[in-house]
């Protein structure tokens, strides 16, 4: 789960960590009255998920209240990468002095966590070899890598103990409020010698949600994601008009990489894992029937465990209780499926031997509607 | 440590031996109904499966292996150094932690939705017990018509001379379908698993079969996300891996930053990308196939050079 910036930065308010003085307005009238309390002029953030704010315009500087009507109003409606922001955040603007670039993040390949530091903040970080990137175990961060890290970054005397403060409360917040990544860039050196989160970017492991009822407010649902996730379902919604549906995460993003090399458009993802039965991909059918831009469905099955006999008579019931009213296109192999085809035979589903098969017929009738 | 350890050894003895496909296993939560489910299919596979594990079901039995109330009981009657973890994600760090402190020095973690900082400190204390964790998140491993520790169906292994290590269950299921289906029948097939952490990642898999007389060829099955197939791209090249390898990745055509089913499977800007495990395989000199089903035909290209 990706935090906003304001849900992260009250995250790192928690952990002593400082940010700049800041109030999230949902509409213009919260705009107007948080304006009052912070004084011109202020920066307007755009909360969204997506990167890239600042190239797409979504951050911009106020100065006073007719820009903050013009503008708060068109950043409420602009999209970034197809999504809408949840808010603005109205955040005071600070004297910078240094400007550094400081994260934590989960290090796959070596299976610890590591620090990235860049005396460059504000960068996008993969652009810049101007970086230290240091591995730390789980036990913490010694008090000699923090002074390296320091040392490299050129802080200020002044400053220097500030900086490893924060740099084990950052710590502090990826173990105990356990994020893949915690990152602050950039982070502000401000006259004054403070050091000032001016953006936060961070990522909780969705599979430690249960341990953190004070982050579960933070999870952000649209009501088919609710439906979906109600049922154990794995689903993306997607911008084409082909749903596919399988059992196994694999195998369906295999089936997407396949339909787009067909020339088809695949509209959703969804996986409904190794233990299906009639009821879960009726469930399934379901979800993706509520979703007004899918033309068709792509039922892709590797029966192994999940007995494909099952996952036809769910498909067999959905047609009858009028769930399904695009076409079905069958992939069905493996376990049982010679009883699956024969159920499913004479039915409105179109079954096929091999996916390739399938994801032609269906690309087929797509592209020539 | 990954090259002294043999799994073909702790799965199954040397060839030789009279007891080669005898090596015991325990299946921690076995009275579950996921666990029992798979222990009965497990042993109709041939695993010796010798004990199970649920705390306050000591003393009963499925089928006729005994279950224990604790992973010492349960290893002192079966002398078993492999275990399979069948428990759900929230119990999933103690039931291993109790295994490692037990002497077991095979992990086969099959639950989904492990955290992440669980899934690390599993890894770091195997490591410190000179044990070893597949997965989080793995459909198990299987030695094709000798054993299986997993979830895996049976009907698309056949046994032979190549193997497949994969970051994805069913993908692992499809791309032996088609193998054996092309006569490549598999020495082993290993689920890595497709979370972010592995407890044996790809470059631990290759380094379990790059001295064995019988392996032939390695597939190497992936997905976006992460960086295990440029590290394993880089990892070919350095040591110069002598045995033939084909990949297929999955997730071409996803969207970025967006998680595809599986807990590793996002992009991050460029990392972790389709693209950027295909041009490093390339210069790898590992072909990709576009599909499952074009695996064995650049197996079977790769074979004749």
């Amino acid at each position: 789960m990706r935090l906003l910036e304001y849900q992260g930065k009250e995250l790192f308010n928690q952990f002593g960590i400082k940010i700049p003085e800041s109030i999230l307005a949902e509409n213009v009238e919260d705009a107007r009255s948080g304006a009052q309390k912070l004084g011109f002029p202020f920066v307007l953030k755009s909360q969204l998920t997506v990167g890239g704010r600042g190239k797409a315009g979504a951050i911009q500087k106020c100065k006073d209240t007719s820009e903050l009507e013009t503008k708060f109003d068109e950043l409420l409606k602009k999209e970034v990468k197809g999504e809408l922001p949840r808010g603005i955040l109205l955040e005071k603007m600070v004297d910078i002095v240094k400007e550094i670039y400081l994260s934590i993040f989960l290090n796959r390949s070596k299976r610890c966590f590591s620090i990235i530091a860049s005396s460059e903040g504000g960068v996008d970080i993969e652009q810049t070899d101007n970086k230290i990137i240091q591995d730390i175990t789980i036990d913490g961060i010694s008090d000699e890598l923090a002074n390296t890290i320091t040392s490299n970054l050129n802080i200020p005397d002044k400053s220097k103990e500030s900086f490893v403060n924060l740099l084990l409360n950052l710590f502090k917040v990826v173990v105990e409020k356990e994020a893949e990544l915690a990152e602050i860039n950039p982070l502000a050196i401000v006259s004054g010698d403070s050091l000032l989160a001016l953006d936060a970017k961070v990522i909780i492991d969705d599979n430690a949600l249960f341990r953190h009822e004070d982050l579960q407010k933070y999870l952000y649902l649209s009501d088919l994601e609710k439906q979906a996730a109600k049922n154990g379902f794995s689903f993306v919604e997607l911008e084409g008009d082909i749903a596919i549906i399988g059992n196994g995460a694999g195998l369906v993003m295999s089936t997407l990489d396949m339909v787009s090399d067909a020339n088809g458009k695949a509209g959703a993802f969804l996986d409904f894992g190794g233990r299906a039965t009639s009821e879960t991909i009726y469930e399934a059918l379901k979800v993706i029937s509520r979703i007004p831009k899918i033309k068709a469905i792509l039922v892709n099955l590797y029966g192994g465990i999940v007995r494909t006999d099952l996952v036809a008579l769910g498909i067999l019931e959905a047609y009858k209780n009028n769930i399904l009213t695009v076409p079905v296109y069958a992939r069905i192999s493996g376990a049982q499926s010679e009883k699956a085809k024969e159920l499913l035979n004479g039915s409105k589903a179109r079954l096929f031997d091999t996916v390739e098969e399938a994801i032609n017929a269906v690309v087929l009738k797509i592209n020539n509607n | 440590m990954s090259t002294q350890f043999d799994i073909f050894k702790i799965l199954s003895g040397d060839e030789s031996d009279a007891d080669y496909e005898k090596k015991p296993v325990i299946i921690q939560g076995i009275t579950g109904s996921f666990g029992s489910t798979h222990t009965k299919m497990m042993r109709s596979y041939g695993t010796n499966i010798a004990a199970g594990v649920t705390p306050g079901k000591g003393g009963s039995k499925l089928e006729d292996v005994p279950v224990f109330n604790t992973m010492a009981e349960a290893v002192q009657a079966s002398g078993s150094a492999i275990s399979g973890i069948f428990v759900p994600a929230p119990f999933f760090y103690e039931a291993a932690k109790e295994a490692l402190d037990n002497g077991i020095k095979l992990i086969v973690a099959i639950p989904e939705h492990v955290p992440i900082i669980d899934s690390i400190k599993v890894y770091e204390y195997a490591q410190k017990k000179g044990a070893r964790m597949i997965g989080p998140n793995t459909p198990g491993v299987i030695i094709p018509e000798i054993m299986k520790v997993g979830i895996m169906p049976a009907q698309p292994f056949t046994r032979g001379n190549t193997v497949v290590f994969s970051r994805s269950g069913t993908l692992m299921y499809e791309v032996s379908f088609h193998l054996s289906n092309s006569g490549f029948g598999q020495r082993l097939g290993l689920g890595i698993g497709g979370d972010p952490i592995n407890g044996t990642n790809l470059i631990d898999s290759f380094e379990l079969i790059r001295n064995r007389g019988d392996v032939d060829s390695v597939v190497v099955v992936g997905e976006i996300g992460g960086d295990a197939e440029e590290q394993l791209a880089e990892y070919i090249i350095k040591t110069n891996f002598s045995k033939p390898v084909v990949a297929y990745i999955a997730g071409r055509s996803a969207p970025k930053e967006k998680r595809m089913g599986h807990a590793g499977a996002i992009v991050y800007g460029n990392y972790g990308s389709a693209d950027s495990k295909i041009n490093n395989y390339a210069n790898a000199n590992v072909p990709v196939a576009k599909s499952p089903r074009e695996v064995p035909l650049l197996l079977r290209t790769r074979l004749r050079k």
